[in-house]
């Protein structure tokens, strides 16, 4: 099932809907970095709160998916996450240390409107 | 209530390794496992299905419900492939080690999210894993 990614301004929000089999995660990776490059994003959110279960491939593609856009020159932050998902993530030992996150959609767009985020403040 | 003899899920594509994780998800939540314990055993699950997709391309998850002798409740899974198998076991089972470009967290990860955990393994023998996760009391709503 395809992930629907919306254009907000120079953000993406990408809106996990259900249950992710492996071929939609790299879709979603492909998606989103075609949609970074075609929209010159600053930032992504990637919403995760509709999964139940997110084991190491799943963690491992998010991840992923930050480290790309991070190249571009645009943040990502992944918003969401189940109290149970996290749980079940540190104890299968994944650390997500170099990727943002935050509580809900809105704390994630106020994470990339950080005042030094602003694109404005990148030399033309 | 849930049916005693094991489910068979067969695993031939990632779709199905969301199958066998949901299959044992209704059953722990038939028997009143707490969330957190689902999640912990619906993860496990699904590295272990991964594994059966990535190393050998095929195989099968059973998923039943199991009573030790005090009554308690559990689910147990039994994730069986015929493929390469695996030929050091302890090193599979260490966290990072991996043959299959992933982060070699799938086995040691599952064995910490579950109660019991167990590996039959041969090369050119395949793999069976077997993993249960006891139901604890929810606490009081």
């Amino acid at each position: 099932m395809a992930v629907p990614i919306l254009k907000q301004g120079p953000y993406l929000i990408a809106t996990i809907q259900a249950a992710l089999t492996d071929t939609d995660v790299l879709q979603l990776q492909e998606d989103v970095m075609g949609q970074v490059t075609r929209h010159r994003s600053r930032g992504i959110i990637v919403d995760v709160t509709a999964l139940d279960v997110m084991d190491s491939f799943v963690s491992r593609s998010l991840q992923g998916i930050a480290r790309m856009t991070r190249l571009r020159g645009a943040e990502t932050v992944i918003v969401g996450i189940q109290p149970e998902v996290a749980f079940a993530m540190v104890q299968l030992g994944m650390s997500f240390e170099d990727v943002l996150t935050a509580l809900d959609l809105e704390e994630g767009l106020a994470l990339l409107q950080r005042p030094w985020k602003e694109p404005g403040e990148i030399a033309p | 209530m849930p049916p005693d003899g094991p489910d068979r899920i067969p695993i031939e594509s990632d779709a199905d390794v969301v199958t066998a994780r949901q299959r044992a998800r209704e059953l722990a939540a038939a028997m009143d496992m707490t969330s957190t314990d689902q999640t912990l055993l619906a993860t496990a699950i699904s590295e272990v299905a991964r594994n059966i997709t990535t190393y050998a391309g095929r195989g099968e998850v059973y998923v039943s419900v199991v009573r030790d002798a005090a009554g308690r409740e559990g689910v147990r899974v039994i994730a069986r492939d015929e493929g390469p198998g695996i030929a050091d076991v302890e090193r599979a089972l260490q966290d990072g080690y991996t043959t299959g470009g992933g982060l070699g967290l799938g086995l040691p990860g599952a064995r910490r999210l579950v109660d019991e955990f167990a590996i039959d393994t041969a090369p050119s023998r395949g793999t069976t894993v077997t993993l249960t996760k006891w139901s604890r009391p929810a606490r009081a709503a």
